[in-house]
């Protein structure tokens, strides 16, 4: 698959980008409970590095160097010939490595009970994490009243 | 020159084994995890972060326990990991206007849209010890309300619309990076915001309220100062498209600032930027204070006897790992060095005494 496609290049980016930002003990357990792993070869054993981050200067401006982040990638081949690639954040090779599968399974006839059972929990619970946050931040949003100090009689 | 003098390494090794001991503590009391620091000591793990430029919370967590929370040592840790790591890719520039806010206050407008959100702040705390803390006891949960999903205007938006805030120029320009290429002055903006944007905290703080009381008087409000979780996307070059790598909790400040305009510039509002990992907003509103003092050249100022405007000063002193390493180098041993100082000081006695007693007793036969 090549992202050649806009509409499978915008699925793909929505799906390893969703395993890039998941816990990765999460990512670990969901893939696992789909059953035991099918053999793989690695075109790329599990590599960490870092990805500087870049932004703006005031925001919008001239970009600039913030800082670098931890970042790990690995690519993989199923039997089938399927190619996965993984990068996720952080250090772990173990989530790079479901991360991966994921991206390759996906590119199967697997790809709807790959969905149902690792995708859309994550994007749930990402959905959640991010809401919860929201509502909390909302809570703290201040209503100011104004007191009439009845200086214009 | 140079002489080679060995020995000590029994008594490194001891040293080095009663550290260990003495970070571990009383064995008595449990050790604290990694885990918890991250969550309990989680802005000494922001700035850890930030100061050590590598964003990885577990890492931070590991290099302030290997360092018995001493933040400078934790930072250079961080710092020492980071050079063993490859570099993938950079990240496309992250849109700050998108961010998922926890908090966002503005000092300039009361009805900014999208409000004055307080977030998690120590701000109208009364600074009282809380000893239900040292009791160990949970506080109760805070409470939540239906949030706008929509992201937050930028403040500067409204003062921009208006023209009397200078625009930030645009661009895609790839930005020099200070871990590739050595400082050199005068540096672009982009170079001094990487460099402050991993400054040492206390330096940019006291810099920054030097300008304040009048040591290069620029006059910031606090435009906005927002923190809260914004997306990294990478191009995957194998692939030819860009994902959602990752999310980094950021924290900006964007001061705007009296400005009578100059020759080349009207009478408006300047602008510094801050811009750092983690909950971070005192080094935030610092850096963009500092920043703003920098641009001094670019906006015509005089700024001249304000160090905070002092590129190659600045510049040249705000990395705390850099001024760690050379500060603390002169307490190893200088035996040979001192040995020379201590042959020139008494060679230099020995020519003054000389020098007194030959002229002494020229006095003595003058007067015969």
């Amino acid at each position: 698959m090549t992202a050649d496609d806009p509409m499978e290049a915008s699925e793909r980016r929505a799906w390893m980008g969703l395993c890039a930002r998941a816990p990765a003990a999460r990512l670990c357990e969901l893939v696992a409970a789909m059953g035991p792993p099918e053999p793989v070869e690695w075109l790329r054993r599990p590599e960490t590095g870092t990805v500087m981050i870049r932004a703006r200067a005031g925001g919008t401006g001239a970009p600039f160097h913030l800082g670098e982040m931890t970042a790990t990638r690995g690519t993989l081949r199923l039997s089938c010939g399927t190619v996965g690639h993984g990068w996720v954040q952080g250090r772990d090779r173990a989530a790079c490595e479901a991360a991966a599968r994921v991206d390759a399974a996906m590119q199967t006839p697997r790809a709807g009970a790959v969905r149902r059972a690792v995708l859309d929990p994550l994007a749930a619970e990402e959905e959640a994490r991010r809401r919860a946050r929201a509502g909390r931040a909302a809570a703290t949003r201040v209503e100011f009243f104004t007191l009439a100090r009845g200086e214009d009689e | 020159m140079y002489v080679a003098v060995k020995g000590g390494e029994a008594a490194i090794d001891a040293a080095h084994a009663w550290l260990a001991e003495e970070r571990r503590g009383d064995p008595a009391v449990p050790a604290p995890t990694v885990a918890q620091l991250r969550e309990g000591m989680a802005l000494a793990v922001d700035r850890v972060m930030a100061e050590g430029s590598l964003y990885d919370p577990d890492l931070a967590a590991l290099a302030i326990l290997q360092a018995r929370g001493d933040l400078v040592e934790a930072i250079f840790l961080l710092r020492a990991f980071r050079t063993t790591l490859p570099r993938l890719a950079a990240s496309r520039p992250v849109d700050t206007g998108a961010m998922r806010a926890d908090r966002r206050v503005s000092a300039i407008f009361k009805d900014v849209p999208g409000g004055q959100v307080l977030g998690p702040t120590f701000d109208y705390t009364h600074r009282l010890l809380d000893f239900a803390l040292a009791a160990g006891v949970d506080p109760p949960p805070a409470p939540g309300a239906p949030a706008d999903p929509a992201p937050l205007p930028r403040v500067a938006e409204a003062l921009g619309a208006e023209g009397l805030l200078q625009p930030e120029p645009p661009g895609d320009a790839t930005p020099p990076d200070l871990t590739r290429e050595p400082l050199e002055l005068p540096a672009p903006r982009a170079l001094r915001l990487q460099v402050l944007a991993r400054g040492d905290e206390g330096f940019l703080l006291g810099l920054a309220y030097s300008t304040q009381r009048g040591y290069g008087r620029t006059h910031a409000f606090v435009g906005e100062l927002r923190t809260g979780a914004v997306s990294v996307e990478v191009e995957i070059p194998e692939l030819g498209l860009a994902i959602e790598l990752g999310e980094v909790v950021l924290t900006e400040c964007e001061t705007v600032n009296q400005f009578a305009g100059s020759r080349t510039e009207p009478p408006q509002f300047t602008r510094g930027y801050g811009l750092s990992f983690g909950r971070a907003e005192r080094r935030a509103l610092a850096m963009a204070l500092v920043d703003r003092a920098l641009r001094a050249r670019e906006l015509g100022e005089d700024l001249s006897g304000a160090p905070a405007g002092d590129e190659e000063f600045v510049l040249g002193h705000c990395d705390n790992v850099q001024a760690t390493g050379f500060l603390e180098h002169i307490k190893l041993p200088h035996y040979v060095d001192f040995q020379a100082e201590l042959e020139l000081v008494r060679r230099l006695r020995r020519e003054a005494e000389a020098a007194r007693a030959a002229g002494e007793s020229a006095g003595r036969e003058a007067a015969e």
